[in-house]
C-alpha cells in the first residue's frame, strides 16, 4: 500500500513538472511581448522597452527564466523594484502586484462555489440514483429518473438566471450572490453563495443520479449481491455494505477528477454571478495577454488535477484490495 | 391440485418426521415485456435429512429458478408463485421476506456456481464468513471470527488463521469454493442448497468438493439439493435424481432408477451425450438435437416432442396434450415416475435397443 502511494505521488511530481515546462515554453517563448505592455504608452519608447525587458529577465535565455521562475515559487524573488515573496508566480504586467496576491484574491471564490456545490450534488445526487435504483420501476424512480433528464440538460447560465429572477429579485427569499470570506461570517459566506451552489447543484446532481443509479443496478445484480441475500443480510446491509460499497467506487474517480478540474476555474458561473474567481480572472488575463497570470492559472489548474487524481488513486486503492496488488 | 410428494428412495414420509424440504406443484412465472415467463411449471419433489435430490437439465429448465425460489430470492414483486414450499414443515410462499429471511442462511443456505463472482471482493475471506454467522447469532466479533477459522480448517484450507485475512482474489478457485461452502455450513443448515458447485472448477478439483461436500453433508445430517447439467455428478453423489424440462418434471426417481432404467427419451438424451471410459469407443454420441425452448412459448404437448425422436412413435398425443407424470407399471419401481406418452413397453425396447448401448455405464 505505502509503495502504492509513493509510486503515485512521484508520479504526479513528474507531471507537474512536465506541464509547468511545456506550459513555461509555449507562453513565454510565444509572440507575446509584455515589456510593451508594461510600458503603457502606445508606442514605448525602444529604451523603455530594452529596460523593461532586462528588469523582467526577459532578455535572458528562457532555461535560465525557467529555472528563476520555478525558484521563485519556492524562495520568492525580486523582479525589478518590485518584491515577490514565495510563492512567487510573477508579477501582473498590468497591475504590477505579485500574481499570488491576486490569485490570493480569486482562488477562495472558486474554491467556496466548488467545495459547497461538490457537497450538493454528490450528497443529492448519489443519494437518489442510490435510492431509485433500489426502488427501481416504482413511481418514485420514474420520477426522479425524469426530473434529473430535465436538469441535466440545463445550463448554468440559465438554471442560475432563473434561480436568480425567481427566488433573489422575484421573492427576495435568497440573497443576491456575492463573495465573503468565510473567515470573516460564515453565515454570509454560504448566504452569498447559495444560489451558485444551488445552481452546480441541482445541475451536478443530475448527472450524478443518473450514473449512479446506474451504477447500483448493475452491482444489485452481481452475484456477490446474491450471496449476501442468501445469507440472510437486511436490506439495508445488501444494499450499504454490499451493494454501494461497490458501486461508489466509479462515483469517486469521475467526482475527483471532475472537482479538480473546477478548482482551475469555473468561468461560466462565475461570470453568470459575477463573481471574480480563478476562472474570469484568467479570462481577463487572456484578454489582457497578461502572462504571468494565465502561466499560474494553468499551473494552478494542473495541480489541483494532478493532486485530485492522487487522492482518486489512493482511494481507490482503499477501497478496493484488488487494485492495491497491480 | 396440490398433491403429496414423498422421495422415491426413502422410506414413506410419517407425518411427524417427514422430508426436511417439500415442494409441491411449485409454478413460477415472470412477466417479462414478451410475455409472461413460465421458468417453473407445477414441480414437486422431497428431500430428507440425510440425503442427496440431483436436479439435472439443460440451461433454462428452471433447476437454478426452482432453488432460488426455495430460498426466497426472487423480487416478489416481479415474480409469481404458486405452490407450496415446506422447509421444515414451514411453508416458505406463505411467508413475509423479512420471516423467509431469518431462515436464509440459518436453517437453508446456498453454494452458488461461480466463487469468484460470488464472494464480494472487497472484504477478507474471515469476515465474508462471520458476516454470515454474526447475521444469525448475537455474539461478539471475535467469538464469529474464530467460528469463521474453524470453519475454514474444517472445509480444508490449509493455515486458515492467515488465509481468513486474505481476500477472495488471493485465493485459488478449489480454495474460494471451499471458503463459499465454509460461508454456507458456518450456521449449521439443515438444508443445504448447491447449485453447479463444481462446474467452474477443475477436473481435478470437482472431485474433492464433491468428497467435501459428501463428508459435511454426514457430519450435519442435513438435506442436499445439487443442481447440475452434469450426469457424473449425480452419479456421483445423488440419491434421488430429478430430470427438468421446459420447468417441468420429466423423470423422477432414485439415482439407480434413473440412471439405471431411464423412461424418458430426454433422459436418454442427456445419458447418450456423456462420453464413457467403458463404452464402446467406435459409437457415436448421441447429442440431442435442437435447443432448449424458451420459456414464453412453451411447444404445446410434451415440452420436449420437437427434439424428441421418438414422438409420435405410437402416433400418441405429444403435441397436444401435456403428459402426466405416471409411476411405473410394469416394473416395480415404487416412487420413480416419468411424464411421457410412449407406452412403457415400447420405451423398454427403444432404450434396450438403441440407448443402453451408447450408454455411458455410469
Amino acid at each position: 500500500m505505502l509503495r502504492f502511494i509513493i509510486r503515485r505521488v512521484l508520479l504526479a511530481f513528474f507531471t507537474l513538472f512536465a506541464i509547468s515546462v511545456t506550459t513555461f515554453a509555449i507562453f513565454f517563448a510565444g509572440p507575446a511581448d509584455p515589456a510593451s505592455m508594461m510600458c503603457g504608452a502606445r508606442q514605448c519608447d525602444p529604451v523603455a522597452h530594452e529596460r523593461i525587458n532586462r528588469i523582467l529577465g526577459l532578455d535572458e535565455p528562457i532555461t535560465t527564466q525557467y529555472v528563476k521562475y520555478m525558484k521563485g515559487i519556492f524562495l520568492g524573488r525580486q523582479i525589478g523594484d518590485i518584491e515577490c515573496p514565495a510563492p512567487c508566480l510573477g508579477v501582473s504586467f498590468r497591475t504590477r502586484e505579485p500574481v499570488t496576491t491576486i490569485l490570493a484574491r480569486s482562488a477562495p471564490v472558486t474554491l467556496s462555489i466548488t467545495v459547497g456545490s461538490a457537497v450538493i450534488y454528490l450528497v443529492v445526487g448519489v443519494g437518489l440514483g442510490m435510492i431509485s435504483a433500489i426502488r427501481q420501476g416504482t413511481y418514485m424512480d420514474r420520477a426522479a429518473v425524469g426530473v434529473s433528464l430535465v436538469f441535466a440538460s440545463m445550463q448554468i447560465f440559465f438554471l442560475g438566471l432563473l434561480l436568480l429572477y425567481i427566488f433573489v429579485y422575484g421573492y427576495g427569499w435568497l440573497p443576491r450572490p456575492q463573495y465573503h470570506p468565510i473567515t470573516e461570517n460564515p453565515l454570509k459566506w454560504a448566504g452569498g453563495m447559495i444560489v451558485p451552489w444551488l445552481t452546480i447543484g441541482l445541475i451536478s446532481a443530475a448527472t450524478y443520479a443518473r450514473f449512479s443509479r446506474a451504477q447500483m443496478l448493475e452491482t444489485l445484480s452481481e452475484d456477490y449481491v446474491r450471496t449476501a441475500q442468501a445469507k440472510g443480510a437486511s436490506k439495508l446491509r445488501v444494499n450499504f455494505r454490499h451493494a454501494f460499497r461497490a458501486a461508489v467506487t466509479p462515483i469517486v474517480t469521475i467526482a475527483g477528477i471532475e472537482i479538480g478540474g473546477q478548482l482551475g476555474g469555473l468561468v461560466i458561473t462565475e461570470t453568470t454571478f459575477s463573481m471574480l474567481g480563478i476562472g474570469r480572472q484568467a479570462v481577463n488575463a487572456v484578454n489582457n495577454l497578461n502572462l504571468p497570470i494565465i502561466m499560474a492559472t494553468v499551473l494552478i489548474a494542473a495541480v489541483a488535477v494532478v493532486v485530485a487524481n492522487l487522492i482518486v488513486d489512493v482511494s481507490y486503492a482503499l477501497i478496493d484490495p484488488r487494485v492495491r496488488l497491480s | 391440485m396440490v398433491h403429496r410428494m414423498t422421495s422415491p428412495s426413502g422410506a414413506p414420509a410419517s407425518t411427524a418426521t417427514g422430508p426436511y424440504l417439500q415442494v409441491n406443484d411449485l409454478k413460477v412465472r415472470f412477466t417479462t415485456e414478451d410475455g409472461v415467463v413460465k421458468a417453473v411449471d407445477g414441480v414437486s419433489f422431497a428431500v430428507e435429512r440425510g440425503r442427496t435430490l440431483g436436479i439435472v437439465g439443460e440451461s433454462g429448465s428452471g433447476k437454478s429458478v426452482t432453488s432460488l425460489t426455495v430460498m426466497g430470492l426472487h423480487n416478489r414483486k416481479r415474480t409469481q408463485i404458486t405452490g407450496q414450499i415446506l422447509v421444515g414443515g414451514r411453508n416458505i410462499t406463505a411467508m413475509t421476506d423479512d420471516q423467509i429471511r431469518r431462515l436464509r442462511g440459518r436453517d437453508m443456505a446456498m453454494i452458488f456456481q461461480d466463487p469468484l463472482s460470488a464472494l464480494h471482493p472487497f472484504y477478507k475471506i474471515g469476515g465474508q464468513i462471520s458476516e454470515a454467522y454474526r447475521i444469525h447469532h448475537k455474539v461478539p466479533k471475535s467469538i464469529a471470527k474464530t467460528r469463521a477459522i474453524e470453519m475454514l480448517d474444517r472445509v480444508g484450507i490449509p493455515q486458515p488463521q492467515k488465509r481468513a485475512e486474505q481476500y477472495p482474489h488471493e485465493f485459488s478457485g478449489g480454495m474460494r469454493q471451499r471458503a463459499m461452502i465454509a460461508m454456507a455450513l458456518v450456521n449449521n443448515p439443515d438444508l443445504l442448497i448447491a447449485d453447479e458447485p463444481t462446474t467452474a472448477l477443475d477436473v481435478t478439483v470437482q472431485a474433492q468438493i464433491l468428497d467435501l461436500l459428501e463428508d459435511l453433508q454426514r457430519e450435519f445430517n442435513s438435506a442436499v439439493v445439487l443442481i447440475t447439467h452434469d450426469l457424473g455428478v449425480i452419479s456421483q453423489v445423488a440419491d434421488d435424481v430429478l430430470v427438468m424440462y421446459a420447468g417441468r418434471v420429466a423423470e423422477y426417481g432414485s439415482a439407480e432408477q434413473v440412471l439405471r432404467a431411464p423412461q424418458h427419451p430426454y433422459t436418454w438424451g442427456l445419458l447418450a451425450s456423456v462420453p464413457s471410459l467403458h463404452g464402446n469407443a467406435d459409437e457415436d454420441l448421441l447429442p440431442i438435437k435442437g435447443n432448449p425452448p424458451s420459456l414464453i412459448n412453451v411447444p404445446s404437448g410434451c415440452a420436449f416432442h420437437p427434439r424428441c425422436r421418438y414422438a409420435m412413435l405410437n402416433g400418441g398425443p405429444c403435441d397436444i396434450e401435456v403428459p402426466e407424470l405416471l409411476r411405473l407399471s410394469l416394473s416395480d419401481e415404487p416412487g420413480h415416475v416419468v411424464a411421457c406418452h410412449l407406452p412403457e413397453r415400447q420405451r423398454k425396447t427403444v432404450y434396450e435397443q438403441e440407448i443402453a448401448s451408447v450408454g455411458v455405464a455410469i
